[in-house]
């Protein structure tokens, strides 16, 4: 009991810092767009700023449909480059690694920005593709180009949860596999997806959550009628009517699908192991 | 038990890194039979066993399987199952579907795989555990999950290797009585894989002793331990004095300054060889009578003997014998003509059999030095 009491004691002390921070950071500012949220300018409760929101049901939905295009993408590429990654020689791991991670050195901003000269319609690409006879193409201003600088941006995210987990795989079950009548794509049907599945989860949040409340990349890359939630959220605030009110109530809604698709994943990761990785 | 060879290995030879792992095997399996590949950890063994389960390709010769080569055929479509030596259990799905993991692959049809499954678990008293996770169990219940994982298959052989290692002293002796039940009651050729002298001598009908990637000898457990090839072979299967002699004749030895009647036959006259006499097989007689003379200079109590350390001309000898002897006694040693065992020189003439710095502590952990 001494002893219980002793140790609740300096856990409590040893995670009050996490506190402190979480309240000053995290929670407190939550309250605050809530609150900003659900009131008027004058501090009264009202549901107008919620309602006004019709208004951008668009922007809303493409926000969720270029954030999974974008996530989708992200694991198509990511999961058969874990494979392959997986199956190399150590020291080549190591460098393929180095070359996942070396871009989240870089800045988001110059890194899009670095793109969109590149893609640009005078961008070294096309100036490339008009020398070599082939005539310029429309890489920029549409949304191919958004859901490109999403994919570039944010598959650094996806492998290496995947490729962490799939490293990890004893070899002795592949080979039990093979020893049990797997063909190499049976293989990774019945044990490499299963077992891979909670990196291919927290792989999806990694990508799905920064996706959906991106905002520079749509208003760098895409055209005028590619703008997300991220960038209309950041017009409210920026306009000169400077509307916090409805800016965070889009802050809400964010939050609100991102709570939404977190809890759904939890459902299905919670199926695959009997335990939840989420959360 | 046929006779027919299901399984065979001609002039099979594998190098890593240009170092030879396995040089020039032949051996052939017959149908049911229990085969154990005996030997030190580094000798080849498990390679062997991961040819014929093709995970490994020999770089030459030829792995014939029922009369077909099977040199190019994937582990996928070759009729053996192997239980590895940390099981490799699947840990994403329960007892149930781990034993019924093979037929799901092969497309069984669901009505015929409840039955099989069922049948699996009773074979090897896991009845009641299907839902289980495997993660849950003891290291003796996965052990039979492995095995029955492998036999739904009905392979044609199985192959294990060293899967006892990791279970405790009492377990293992169970687990030895059990693959065997099950490997009658099946009739499947079990190809078995270990370090452990005693469990193949116990277990199987034929050995395979190896050491340096070569084949030291293949025989009957009771051949192995009494008619050993070679000095490799007469250490490693228990204990055993390894003494130089001359064969001066068929039936005549010369050793230990003493010239003994022996069973042996088939040697050059006068051909330098390796005599074995085990420790069990030596009678200690009064000095008058002994052939050859010896002083004791270790008397070890074991319970229901007494294991002597005795010099004899400066070769010490291992002893043992259900009389008490204190140290610094004199005794004399008597052998029967069947107690010499007599063998052909070989590369290991020399490296093993003598107890001059004998200590029972280099006995405790045989892998320990190897594992480096």
């Amino acid at each position: 009991m001494k002893n219980k009491n002793k140790t609740s004691v300096g856990s409590l002390f040893l995670n009050a810092p996490y506190f402190i921070w979480a309240a000053l950071f995290i929670i407190i500012p939550l309250a605050v767009v809530l609150f900003y949220a659900f009131t008027d300018g004058n501090g009264q409760f009202t549901l107008s700023n919620i309602t006004t929101l019709r208004d951008y049901w668009r922007p809303i939905l493409r926000s969720l449909w270029y954030s999974v295009a974008a996530t989708a993408i992200c694991l198509l590429i990511a999961y058969p480059f874990s494979y392959v990654v997986c199956r190399m020689r150590p020291a080549s791991q190591k460098i393929a690694n180095m070359f996942v991670t070396l871009p989240m050195w870089i800045n988001l901003l110059i890194k899009t920005y670095c793109l969109s000269s590149l893609m640009d319609g005078n961008g070294l690409i096309n100036q490339a593709l008009v020398a070599i006879g082939f005539g310029r193409l429309p890489l920029m201003n549409n949304t191919g180009a958004v859901i490109f600088g999403m994919v570039y941006n944010y598959l650094p995210y996806m492998i290496l949860p995947i490729y962490n987990v799939m490293s990890k795989i004893e070899p002795s079950l592949l080979e039990a596999a093979s020893d049990l009548g797997c063909s190499s794509v049976s293989r990774v049907r019945r044990v490499i997806l299963p077992l891979t599945g909670p990196g291919i989860v927290s792989g999806i949040i990694m990508v799905f959550v920064p996706s959906v409340s991106t905002f520079y990349i749509s208003a760098k890359m895409g055209g005028t009628g590619d703008f997300m939630i991220g960038d209309l959220i950041e017009g409210q605030i920026h306009s000169q009517n400077n509307n916090l009110p409805v800016a965070a109530a889009l802050s809400a809604v964010l939050m609100a699908i991102i709570l939404v698709s977190m809890l759904i994943l939890n459902r299905f990761s919670k199926n695959e192991e009997g335990g939840s990785v989420l959360i | 038990m046929t006779n027919r060879n299901i399984v065979e290995l001609k002039n099979v030879t594998l190098s890593f890194d240009g170092e030879k792992i396995l040089d020039s095997l032949d051996l052939s399996v017959r149908d049911g039979e229990f085969v154990t590949f005996l030997g030190r950890s580094g000798c080849g063994k498990t390679t062997t066993l991961r040819i014929i389960a093709g995970f490994l390709k020999p770089d030459e010769g030829d792995v014939f399987f029922d009369g077909e080569r099977i040199n190019d055929v994937p582990p996928y479509k070759r009729s053996v199952n192997t239980i590895f030596q940390r099981y490799a259990l699947f840990p994403h799905l329960n007892v149930y579907e781990n034993v019924a993991f093979g037929l799901r692959v092969s497309k069984t049809p669901k009505e015929k795989i409840d039955p099989m499954v069922k049948e699996m678990l009773k074979l090897v008293n896991l009845e009641g555990y299907e839902k289980r996770k495997v993660t849950n169990l003891s290291g003796g219940q996965q052990q039979r999950v492995a095995i029955a994982r492998a036999l739904i298959n009905r392979p044609k052989v199985l192959l294990l290797d060293e899967p006892l290692s990791a279970l405790d002293a009492k377990l293992r002796k169970d687990m030895q009585v059990e693959l065997r039940r099950i490997q009658r009651e099946t009739g499947i050729t079990f190809i078995f894989v270990t370090h452990d002298q005693e469990e193949a001598l116990s277990m199987s009908d034929t050995v395979i002793v190896m050491e340096n990637g070569k084949i030291q000898q293949i025989g009957t457990p009771v051949d192995i331990y009494n008619e050993p090839k070679n000095a490799f072979v007469a250490d490693f299967i228990g204990e055993s004095n390894i003494i130089d002699g001359i064969m001066n004749r068929d039936d005549t030895v010369t050793f230990a300054g003493h010239t003994f009647t022996c069973v042996d036959e088939g040697f050059e006259k006068n051909e330098p060889v390796d005599v074995v006499i085990r420790p069990e097989d030596v009678d200690v007689v009064s000095p008058e009578t002994g052939m050859v003379k010896g002083v004791i200079t270790q008397a070890t109590f074991k319970g229901d003997y007494y294991e002597l350390i005795v010099d004899v001309k400066g070769f010490k000898w291992m002893v043992q014998t259900t009389d008490a002897y204190c140290e610094d006694q004199v005794i004399g040693i008597a052998l029967d003509p069947d107690a010499i065992h007599v063998m052909h020189k070989s590369e290991f003439s020399g490296l093993y059999g003598d107890y001059s710095t004998f200590s029972d502590d280099f006995d405790e952990d045989p892998e320990a030095e190897d594992e480096e």
